[in-house]
């Protein structure tokens, strides 16, 4: 089964999510983002960066990348799509799940580690997890700030202690399905012990454990 | 035609910008100020002659791109 690693211009985590991907037995492909077939994927992840820039807003160019048609129609399907950080804002930007991003609280970029903890187990980013359990990962971010006014994303990761002022400290937001998350801290920098802490791994292990044949 | 487009974040969305903006305001003496907002300001020229077609175009550009409408509200001016 193989995950499309979405590449938009400016983003910088692709090679990093693939390897990460790779290292724990998956199958993961980088696509340039004006592909417009995605059928022989199983799933996709929308890397870290800067997509376009992040011009106008985080988000709000690369939502109309050709690719993004096919990563609506995975979605429809129920195939696990996963945003991590700037992948999430692409995620809210296309409608995909609830909410936008804003600046932190504090205007401050944040590049640390941060503990979140697992208040749902049933999204494709934690169904290998349990409640509750704690995770060491690295937030690397300006805009983690998530704010939903419709109340209508499900918290999948919280953060332990408050880092940017998402709203109900979400750290991971899943849509009503649970197919379609966004996470702002990094799995795949927190991917090998190497790194400084291999608690992502869980998370893209339930990534790929949400494959399922097309 | 001359088009301004003024995005406005609603004013139960908190604007960390603006706060921050509020503050350093402050620490410079200036504390009559007593709310900044960052909105955003989008100039722009558009081919064509009738106002209330060029306003509504320019609003389903809002709609579509400019504006997110989670967060933010817009007004379109559009002038002769």
């Amino acid at each position: 089964m193989r995950t499309a690693v979405v590449v938009f211009p400016g983003v910088n985590c692709e090679h990093d999510v693939a390897h990460a991907i790779r290292a724990l037995g998956g199958d993961a492909d980088l696509v340039w983002h004006r592909d417009t077939d995605l059928s022989g994927y199983d799933g996709a992840i929308l890397p870290g960066g800067f997509a376009h820039g992040d011009a106008l807003r985080a988000g709000a160019i690369a939502r109309f990348s050709p690719a993004m048609r096919e990563i609506a129609r995975l979605a429809a399907r129920g195939a696990p799509v996963l945003g991590i950080c700037n992948g999430w804002q692409v995620l809210c930007e296309a409608g995909l799940i609830p909410g936008a991003h804003i600046a932190n609280r504090d205007l401050s970029f944040i590049c640390r580690f941060v503990e979140v903890e697992v208040t749902d187990t049933s999204s494709i980013l934690t169904r290998a997890t349990e409640m509750g359990q704690r995770l060491r990962i690295p937030l690397n971010s300006y805009q983690g700030n998530w704010v939903d006014p419709s109340q209508a994303g499900r918290v999948v990761l919280r953060y332990v202690a408050d880092p940017n002022g998402s709203q109900d400290r979400a750290a991971a937001v899943a849509n009503a399905a649970g197919n379609v998350v966004g996470v702002m801290p990094h799995p795949e920098r927190a991917s090998d012990r190497l790194l400084g802490s291999a608690d992502g791994q869980v998370l893209l292990e339930s990534f790929l454990h949400s494959l399922v044949p097309a | 035609m001359r088009v301004t487009i003024t995005i406005d974040r609603r004013p139960e969305i908190a604007d960390p910008e603006g706060t921050t903006v509020l503050r350093a305001l402050h620490e410079l003496g200036f504390t009559e100020t007593l709310s900044v907002r960052m909105d955003r300001v989008i100039h722009m020229d558009v081919d064509g002659d009738d106002t209330a077609r060029v306003k509504m175009r320019v609003e389903e550009m809002c709609r579509r791109l400019l504006a997110n409408p989670v967060l933010e509200d817009f007004t379109v001016e559009v002038a002769e």
